[in-house]
């Protein structure tokens, strides 16, 4: 076991949270399974004799608005909410690290550049903007999530760029372009697989944050759009819900709630792994 | 002041004008181009051509887009926002009325926010011990967790149990004196300063431990000053110093983020009305907040940046 595994394995925190985000994957990759043959509920049917009712043997965190169980659909649209964080820190990687190691490692002009088109970006609110776009477009899923992820890549690529920026001074690089390595080799040979290991760090935190956005724009409806689910837009309509039935509020902010956290805490305890030397 | 600072404040006075243009044009283009777009409540079958016709004209759509956005943009400096699409009355008068209450609650939340920073200087002073454990595990979750959800599970603590404080709204209608003001802003303000005491508690606690590592530190304890000569007059100062440059867009975040804040607890602020203003597609009321809010926060970030380079004589302006 090399010592970052060794260190992994040691640090029962971020075990924990690994645990709870294999288990919180696997119930939702297999919600529609649960949903019919475990729990034997139909997640989609209405039934209006059965609004709002209680936590029971029949529905264990009991049903919403329109008769649904809500324990089934808050894993069904568990799918939803992680694909779509998935999607956003994808997108945000996918952007944010070329353009943050490309910045680092050239530097000058083009860094310039990138840094201008990060401050205006970092200077945009993108909440507002969001909500125009969101009221203009309509975007369906995954139209949102690239939408998101395409106004959130800025903390990667400072991140990345710090990174390459540090790494070109090393004298590994120096001995690469020594024995005549192009600029793209060195980058893909020797800067990448150095910055790889932080970057699944940052890939963490950007899919907790894509998580969070989505959460917060579908609350305010103008996220996912029904009939599709996800945990914050099973809160949009919570408010009317507060006092007759809270159970619908608990249910998928607790979800959100555990998913961020234990991916932060998974994040958090890699990052330590990886340089022991960060650790606070 | 150094030419070099002023070269400074002027390169970045220009670069934040240019942003607000940009923003301006940004808006513009997504309400302008967007499929729907303005003219969309003209699909109505009962408006017939000619009235058509006439409405575009009304509504200045028939002039070329560059020829539109100038038109706008000039209103817009005069802060003519034209008028709301849904009830016909002047945008910025829509406005006007809502800022009370958003800057209400807002500037509440900041200066309990504020609260944050002697946490982050205990956290810095306990570093290591139960304390600072504490206050980070405090922080971690506060991270993880969706701070409009938090309230939304305060007001369902509230409504379930003794209702210690009121489902939302700015005061009981009838009512709205000053107790019952301020027990209407408890919770939203509470809620609101969480992002505060998380992100200033953690701010200053690197700061402090960073500027309590430095060797001026080590030679005012080796002279013999007491440990809180130290930590405050020394230590604390020079710590604070960078928290400027977060302070403008931390105030800024709650302007903007209030919109989950005001969601929640039925605030009747500027959030809650672009909200309200995306679902009816009214589109001068979205662009004019828009533009508001972009150009709020841009003069906040201007402000922070300015007002650090004139407090910390390090540096530099290349």
């Amino acid at each position: 076991m090399t010592g970052t595994a060794r260190r992994l394995w040691r640090d029962r925190m971020t075990m924990a949270a690994l645990g709870m985000i294999i288990v919180i994957v696997a119930v939702t990759m297999l919600a529609s399974w649960i949903a019919w043959g475990v729990l034997d509920v139909d997640p989609y049917r209405q039934n209006l004799v059965q609004r709002y009712r209680p936590p029971s043997p029949a529905n264990l965190l009991g049903t919403d608005d329109l008769g649904r169980d809500n324990l089934a659909r808050t894993l069904i649209a568990g799918r939803v909410s992680l694909s779509i964080g998935l999607t956003i820190a994808l997108v945000s990687l996918a952007i944010g690290v070329p353009i943050g190691l490309a910045s680092g490692f050239y530097g000058g002009r083009l860094d310039d550049l990138t840094n201008a088109i990060i401050q205006t970006l970092i200077n945009i609110p993108t909440l507002f903007l969001l909500i125009l776009l969101s009221a203009t477009l309509r975007p369906g899923v995954l139209v949102l999530a690239i939408i998101i992820g395409g106004l959130g890549w800025m903390g990667t690529a400072r991140l990345v760029r710090g990174m390459g920026l540090s790494i070109r001074e090393r004298d590994y690089v120096l001995a690469a372009r020594a024995l005549g390595a192009s600029d793209g080799r060195v980058m893909a040979r020797h800067v990448l697989p150095n910055v790889f290991s932080m970057v699944t760090v940052i890939a963490g935190f950007d899919v907790a944050g894509g998580i969070l956005a989505e959460s917060g724009l579908s609350y305010l409806g103008l996220g996912v759009q029904p009939p599709v689910a996800s945990w914050g837009s099973m809160l949009a309509s919570s408010l009317e819900n507060v006092t007759r039935a809270p159970w619908l509020v608990v249910t998928p902010g607790a979800a959100i709630f555990l998913t961020t956290l234990a991916i932060f805490l998974l994040a958090d305890g890699l990052r330590d792994a990886l340089d022991p030397r960060l650790k606070a | 002041m150094t030419s070099g600072l002023a070269r400074y404040i002027a390169r970045r006075s220009l670069h934040s004008a240019l942003l607000v243009l940009l923003i301006t044009v940004l808006s513009f283009s997504i309400m302008r181009l967007a499929p729907g777009g303005p003219a969309q409540f003209l699909d109505d079958p009962r408006i017939g051509p000619e009235h058509r016709e006439l409405l575009l004209e009304s509504f200045g759509l028939k002039d070329p887009l560059p020829v539109q956005y100038a038109k706008w943009l000039w209103n817009v400096v005069r802060l003519d926002f034209g008028y709301s699409f849904i009830d016909r009355r002047p945008v910025i008068e829509k406005i006007a009325e809502r800022v009370p209450a958003t800057f209400q609650l807002s500037l509440t939340s900041f200066a309990l926010g504020l609260l944050g920073i002697p946490l982050g200087v205990y956290a810095a002073t306990r570093r290591g011990r139960w304390q600072d454990q504490t206050i980070r595990l405090f922080t971690v979750f506060g991270n993880a967790v969706p701070h409009w959800w938090l309230g939304l599970m305060l007001l369902v603590l509230s409504a379930s149990t003794i209702r210690i404080f009121p489902l939302g709204g700015m005061y009981t209608v009838g009512d709205g004196s000053l107790p019952d003001r301020l027990w209407h802003l408890a919770l939203p303000a509470l809620v609101g300063a969480l992002g505060g005491w998380i992100g200033f508690s953690r701010f200053v606690r690197s700061e402090m431990l960073e500027v309590l590592g430095q060797d001026y530190i080590r030679s005012a304890r080796a002279k013999g000053l007491s440990a809180r000569l130290v930590l405050f007059r020394h230590a604390l100062r020079n710590a604070l110093i960078p928290l400027i440059t977060i302070l403008g867009s931390s105030l800024a975040g709650l302007l903007s983020g209030g919109v989950l804040f005001e969601t929640t607890f039925s605030w009747p602020g500027l959030g809650r009305m672009s909200v309200d203003a995306a679902y009816q597609r009214d589109f001068p009321v979205l662009m004019a907040l828009t533009v508001i809010f972009s150009f709020l926060i841009i003069l906040g970030n201007l402000i922070a940046d300015v007002s650090y380079g004139l407090a910390d004589p390090r540096v530099r302006y290349e």
